[in-house]
């Protein structure tokens, strides 16, 4: 599991790219991905394109993400799922919270 | 490490070795014990408890392989390193020193410098060795504390959530006895009426952490269905509850079904559990209850959606639900069970064999490796198989209202988001003589308010459920019809206890225009076919009540319960 972020300073968009399993052990790094930030990014993008699980912590940290990234108001997608990946979203209506690509 | 000097064993036969060797080592920093041969050297060893062996590999009585063995063998834990000194130059005689049990060698004629270098390398691994088991001493007490806790936890949990009723004939789960420790949690209960309300929920997370939410789920869910709440004001409530108490990133994953065994509908609401079945008895149908909603403890009260679906099921029909510990249980090439593979398996299994075939298939699957499954079968029973658990605690037959009326009228406004009957029930809980009845007695209401509203005041013909599409749209009318009301619904209660006889009178009037009651009455005298699911209220009510009496134009029903309070 591997976690690289690149923010574009142009669109204000940050793109958090997930490589291999997405679960508790990306905690720390998913969060600092966001969190070390100086200002808050206006867009978010989670690119799951490397991305061949992902379990339910792994959605709580996608929650605690999108309250960062201002709650209702957040701007979050998530593109490049996998079947298997898009599976667990879907089961879990992630939808309804998220833009899923 | 402490300060203390290390104590170095030196078993050489030769003493010009002896000599040599003790000369190099006092010099290194350490202290010695020198041994003359094997057996020597085995006594010396259990005497002094040496921190490090210098062993000559060729020696009289027992040799050094030997020697090495046996003191290998007797310290368990302890990592006493050893060093055999030789003039073997063979190579596999050298690797004979090490599968003996030796942790190095040196060859003559001894070098100073490696001797030293030695000492010191075997010094360094046997100071690491001593950290790791101080450290697996600190782990294993850790985990030994912490599985004495998850019991401890788990006994309060078992307190509080697990439910005699999950223990029913004709509810069959695979429950791990520490699964609250995975998340996995699986209420189930009876309301007033006699429904089950079921839920199983998977929280985010393992151990405590997991753990944690499924109290205060479960101490909501219990209390709500007690009091006769919705399936849908029951979700609403331990979605808010668990949205207070869980931290942010932290959710539960549930599906809930409420079974009306009465009327044999499953009312269901899934959030974020794989899709659970309904299997029909008889022929291959399969519904699936699929997940439609956020799971709990995600959304605020005011987005939260509620929303339950609801099917008709028939006798023997059986609903399957599981966590997603099934669909990704894994076999040993890493390959996922799957939805696939548990749909045809329910889809080819016999109703009575379900369970049991998924259990095996699964496990099968996994190949014996103890995966934390969680997974519930709950078959429609009839009415009067269900077992009622009864509460226990001693009423106070003293206290309480004897003699009262009430009188309770709701608006359009109330009918559209108030359910009156959990408050109902709990007047009729007040009097002692009224308790024994109380399922009874609530299903009576939820009859009556039901047919008030739904037929009375929304003017819904009931002849629309008799069709499994009908069901649906009956239910979309009553939903269209309830936002556009003006009507309302006055309840009347009348309860009494008088030298023994408990006597309790319910009247419901709505502000609709009435209906044909003496066709009606006619019909529901009649045989009803098993599929039409309308027109069995009226029957339920002429079973519980001594007397059912409609007052022209029909808006008005006015049933009498009678009892004897020492019967039964």
């Amino acid at each position: 599991m591997s976690i690289l972020s690149n923010l574009d300073e142009s669109s204000g968009k940050l793109t958090i790219a997930i490589d291999g399993r997405f679960d508790f052990s990306a905690h720390k790094e998913f969060r600092a991905s966001y969190e070390s930030l100086e200002h808050k990014p206006e867009h978010y993008s989670i690119d799951m394109g490397r991305a061949n699980y992902i379990d339910s912590s792994a959605l709580g940290m996608l929650l605690l993400l999108r309250d960062h990234a201002g709650g209702d108001r957040a701007d979050v997608e998530i593109v490049n799922c996998n079947a298997d990946v898009r599976k667990i979203l879907t089961i879990s209506n992630f939808d309804q919270l998220f833009s899923i690509h | 490490m402490s300060g203390e000097r290390l104590r170095v064993l030196i078993a050489d036969d030769n003493p010009v070795d002896r000599q040599i060797l003790s000369a190099i080592v006092r010099k290194a920093g350490y202290d010695l014990t020198e041994a003359v041969d094997g057996n020597d050297a085995i006594e010396k060893f259990r005497l002094e408890k040496p921190d490090l062996l210098l062993l000559d590999a060729i020696m009289p009585g027992k040799d050094g392989f030997q020697v090495a063995e046996e003191i290998k063998g007797s310290i368990a834990d302890e990592f006493t390193p050893i060093i055999f000194l030789t003039s073997l130059t063979d190579d596999s005689e050298l690797a004979r020193c090490l599968e003996a049990g030796g942790d190095d060698f040196l060859t003559k004629p001894y070098s100073q410098i490696i001797l030293k270098a030695k000492l010191q390398a075997m010094s360094r691994m046997r100071e690491l060795h001593q950290t790791m088991q101080v450290q697996r001493d600190e782990i294993s007490k850790l985990h030994k504390q912490m599985v004495a806790d998850e019991y401890a936890a788990k006994a309060v949990f078992d307190n509080i959530a697990h439910s005699r009723q999950i223990e029913c004939d004709y509810i069959r789960h695979l429950l791990s006895p520490m699964s609250v420790f995975n998340g996995d949690v699986l209420l189930a209960a009876l309301t007033p009426a006699g429904q089950l309300y079921a839920m199983l929920g998977d929280f985010t997370g393992h151990g405590l952490a997991a753990a944690v939410g499924a109290m205060p789920l479960a101490d909501c869910f219990y209390s709500m269905v007690a009091k006769g709440f919705s399936l849908r004001e029951v979700l609403r409530e331990c979605n808010q509850k668990l949205g207070s108490v869980l931290p942010s990133g932290y959710f539960c994953c549930a599906v809930a079904v409420n079974i009306d065994f009465n009327r044999c509908t499953v009312e269901y609401w899934n959030g974020g559990v794989p899709t659970a079945y309904l299997k029909r008895c008889g022929n291959s149908e399969i519904v699936p209850l699929i997940s439609s909603h956020l799971p709990l403890g995600i959304l605020n009260n005011d987005k939260f959606r509620d929303e339950t679906r609801l099917l008709e099921a028939r006798p023997n029909d059986r609903l399957f639900f599981a966590t997603d510990g099934v669909v990704e249980a894994r076999n040993s090439g890493q390959e996922y069970f799957g939805e696939e593979r548990l749909l045809a398996l329910i889809e080819d299994s016999h109703p009575d064999a379900l369970f049991d075939t998924v259990k095996d298939q699964v496990y099968d699957f996994m190949n014996g490796r103890d995966d934390d499954i969680t997974m519930v079968e709950i078959k429609l029973v009839r009415p009067d198989e269900v077992e009622q658990i009864v509460q226990s605690g001693a009423l106070d037959n003293d206290s309480g209202p004897k003699d009262w009326k009430l009188s309770y009228e709701l608006g359009p406004d109330s009918l559209r988001c108030f359910n009156p009957l959990p408050m109902l029930q709990q007047v009729v809980l007040q009097a002692p003589h009224l308790r024994k009845k109380s399922t009874e007695i609530y299903t009576v209401l939820a009859e009556l308010y039901s047919n008030a509203l739904e037929h009375g005041v929304l003017g819904l013909d009931s002849n629309l459920k008799a069709s499994v599409d009908g069901f649906t749209q009956y239910y979309e009318a009553r939903a269209h019809a309830l936002a556009h009301t003006d009507g309302c619904v006055r309840l009347e209660i009348n309860g009494s206890i008088t030298n023994g006889v408990v006597n309790l009178v319910i009247s419901v009037t709505d502000s609709g225009a009435g209906f044909d009651f003496q066709r009606m009455q006619a019909a529901a005298g009649d045989q009803v076919a098993d599929s039409q699911y309308h027109g069995r209220g009226v029957r339920l009510l002429q079973n519980l009540c001594q007397q059912v009496e409609f007052v022209e134009p029909g808006n008005q029903v006015c049933v009498t319960m009678t009892w004897r309070e020492d019967s039964e």
